[in-house]
């Protein structure tokens, strides 16, 4: 069992490559540090949609599935283990900020990681993004990668 | 359903067809088809639609209805003892994280939803207590609550025993559950129940699904834009629908997934603003609900009446017990059957408790039919064969009217809203229509394609042309579909029995448990290596 374990945030963007570079640095200046990788396909199981929406979507989400291990979360882990860290992925459909907390919850992590997104649309002005999000209900301490 | 009775139908759109009439040069031609289908299927129309010997009682709406309080008692009023459990599992109380992704219980029940709630809610409703009376609303409720039943029924079968595919892709309905379900019980004829079923859904679909929308847009924008050609109309409307479903853009169908949903609570907001406005008459209309459903308030056929309208009304309006909601709700992602006849049973309620009653309150309470300020009975326009109305206004423009009174910018909303709704439908039926295609003829390119070509075609004909023989005979389709589904379903209710009484047992005994709120949460994660 590791000492510390962090959870870190990923997505396909600019942030996220910051935020590998600097798990990197922090987790690599520690001992025995476990990280977790979490790559969240936004969802919500409140949405209207087609029948034949619905008809795909078991196949649909294993592509997105799929795809975000291939572009995103694989080539991370495997920097991150380069790095000489031990690092396991995880794919998720859901709201990003419930789900790295949760994340975190269950896998009594001491900190979250994730980077900070410059572009914002309307909702995410009024309600706020999801490193907002995560700031106002996270269990644990998190840190935003500018 | 957003469709209703031919007979009312032919009323609502006497205006519209004549003037459609008269803008199609082609009328011979249109005089031509509906002669030959009067003539062929006339006779088959007029048994669908045939009333009960000495009534105004169509014996399907009989059929319908009586079905609905067979499930009913058969699984001790599930639509009451399992509301509460209902709720619960559109809420997703009982999803499991690690579906996370896939289809939830509240998706594959706004997508059948956005297939029957629309036009039917909002003209039928009109035509029902403009002939039935403020008491037709009390029989509609019983019956939409009675239908509850039939819906927890067909669609708990339609996700038992729906097709997975090994590429993932799902397809469920009753031709499904008619043939495994059939040699699961040991009986014959399964596969003859699917075809007739299939044959049924695909004429349907080309008519009450697609034609007859076609016809009701075209009358709501070219009364309010003026009258012009209906081929115009069906044009632009089949070419939108063939970009959505020949060419896939599937940007049109998002937005009207989203617009649909956002006016049918805009609607019910609408209406509980004016009742709220109201406030001080409110008891009064359920007071004439109340009095009306059991003597007629002076409605031709009194108690009996209202009754009819307000059966018939329910039973056409929530299409429980036609079996389209089976297709509909098959692509959930569930280990237990059940769950989905449990949320798939909210559907009439909101449908026809809800949707349906604001309507009917709404037209009660603005005071649109005439009363005797004496006596306090309506007053019969017999030569109309319904309550006298202000302008004699039927239909959808006596919803309109009554919106209007309290808001004037109603009406051209309304208008946008018949004719989104018109849309919406058809979408849901050009897919109910594939299925049943592909059933029938196999799954493939070409096979898809012809179906989907022969529909846009369809729009533009039932816009275009007055073929009231046509559209009987496509509405007496979706009738004959809820004959053979329901047969089928008197035969598979042990096999629901059976799935209900388990699942309630576990439920009971705590081996099925909430994932919300309990220490089950998961994050819904799969290991990357």
């Amino acid at each position: 069992m590791a000492s510390t374990h962090i959870v870190v945030g990923l997505d396909g963007s600019d942030a996220a490559r910051r935020v590998i570079e600097f798990v990197k640095k922090e987790a690599g200046s520690m001992t025995d540090c476990q990280v977790t990788a979490c790559f969240v396909i936004e969802w919500s199981p409140f949405t209207f949609q087609s029948a034949e929406v619905n008809e795909a979507r078991h196949k649909r989400r294993e592509e997105e599935i799929d795809v975000a291990r291939d572009k995103v979360l694989d080539p991370a882990i495997e920097e991150l283990r380069e790095a000489g860290l031990s690092v396991e992925g995880h794919v998720a459909h859901g709201d990003a900020a419930d789900i790295l907390d949760r994340l975190a919850v269950e896998k009594g992590a001491t900190q979250i990681i994730i980077g900070r997104l410059g572009q914002r649309n309307l909702a995410e002005r009024i309600f706020g993004g999801v490193s907002g999000r995560l700031v106002a209900q996270s269990s644990v301490p998190v840190t935003i990668v500018p | 359903m957003r469709h209703f009775a031919p007979a009312l139908a032919a009323s609502l759109l006497l205006p519209t067809l004549a003037r459609a009439q008269d803008a199609a040069e082609g009328g011979g031609l249109d005089e031509m088809i509906n002669t030959i289908f009067a003539d062929y299927t006339g006779w088959y129309v007029a048994i669908i639609f045939a009333n009960l010997p000495g009534t105004n009682f169509s014996w399907i709406a009989l059929w319908l209805v009586v079905g609905a309080v067979v499930f009913s008692v058969y699984f001790g009023f599930i639509q009451f003892k399992g509301f509460l459990h209902s709720i619960r599992l559109v809420k997703g109380d009982y999803s499991d994280p690690n579906d996370a992704g896939e289809v939830s219980h509240f998706q594959a029940l706004a997508t059948a939803l956005s297939g029957t709630v629309g036009l039917g809610n909002i003209a039928g409703v009109a035509v029902a207590v403009g002939i039935g009376g403020p008491g037709a609303t009390f029989w509609m409720v019983i019956a939409g609550l009675f239908g509850m039943a039939t819906k927890f029924t067909e669609c708990t079968l339609g996700v038992k025993y729906r097709n997975e595919y090994p590429d993932g892709n799902v397809s469920g309905g009753p031709m499904y559950y008619m043939v495994k379900g059939f040699k699961e019980r040991g009986l014959p004829g399964g596969k003859v129940f699917a075809v007739i079923f299939c044959i049924f859904t695909i004429l349907g679909a080309l008519g009450g699904g697609n034609m007859f929308q076609a016809n009701q847009a075209h009358a709501q924008l070219s009364g309010v834009l003026g009258g012009y050609p209906g081929w115009i109309t069906g044009v632009i409307l089949a070419a939108v629908v063939f970009i959505v479903i020949v060419g896939g853009l599937k940007s049109i169908a998002r937005v009207t997934e989203k617009v649909v949903p956002f006016m049918g609570i805009f609607y019910v907001l609408v209406s509980i603003v004016i009742l709220l406005r109201n406030y001080d008459e409110i008891f009064w209309a359920f007071g004439q609900i109340f009095e009306g459903a059991f003597t007629g308030l002076g409605v031709a056929g009194g108690f009996t009446g209202a009754l009819i309208q307000g059966f018939r009304r329910a039973a056409f309006s929530n299409e429980a017990g036609i079996g389209s909601a089976a297709i509909a709700h098959s692509a959930v992602r569930t280990k237990e059957p059940v769950t989905e006849g449990y949320v798939a049973l909210l559907e009439p309620f909101i449908d026809t408790v809800v949707i349906c009653t604001m309507t009917a309150l709404v037209i009660v309470i603005t005071g649109v039919l005439q009363q005797d300020p004496e006596t306090g009975l309506y007053i019969w326009n017999a030569e109309a064969g319904r309550i006298a109305t202000e302008g004699g206004v039927q239909g959808v423009e006596l919803t309109s009217q009554a919106y209007a009174q309290a808001f004037s910018w109603f009406p051209p909303l309304l208008a946008i809203s018949v004719v989104l709704f018109a849309f919406s439908t058809m979408l849901s039926w050009s897919y109910y229509g594939l299925k049943a295609t592909t059933y029938l003829f196999g799954e493939g390119k070409v096979q898809e394609l012809t179906f989907k070509i022969v529909f846009c075609l369809f729009i533009i004909v039932g816009a275009a042309a007055s073929l009231g023989p046509v559209i009987d005979f496509s509405d007496a389709m979706l009738f004959s579909m809820a004959i053979v589904n329901i047969i089928a379903l008197y035969f598979l209710m042990p096999i629901v029995r059976g799935e209900l009484d388990s699942y309630v047992r576990r439920l009971r005994s705590g081996e099925i448990t909430k994932y919300k709120g309990g220490d089950k949460v998961q994050p819904g994660v799969t290991p990357s290596e």
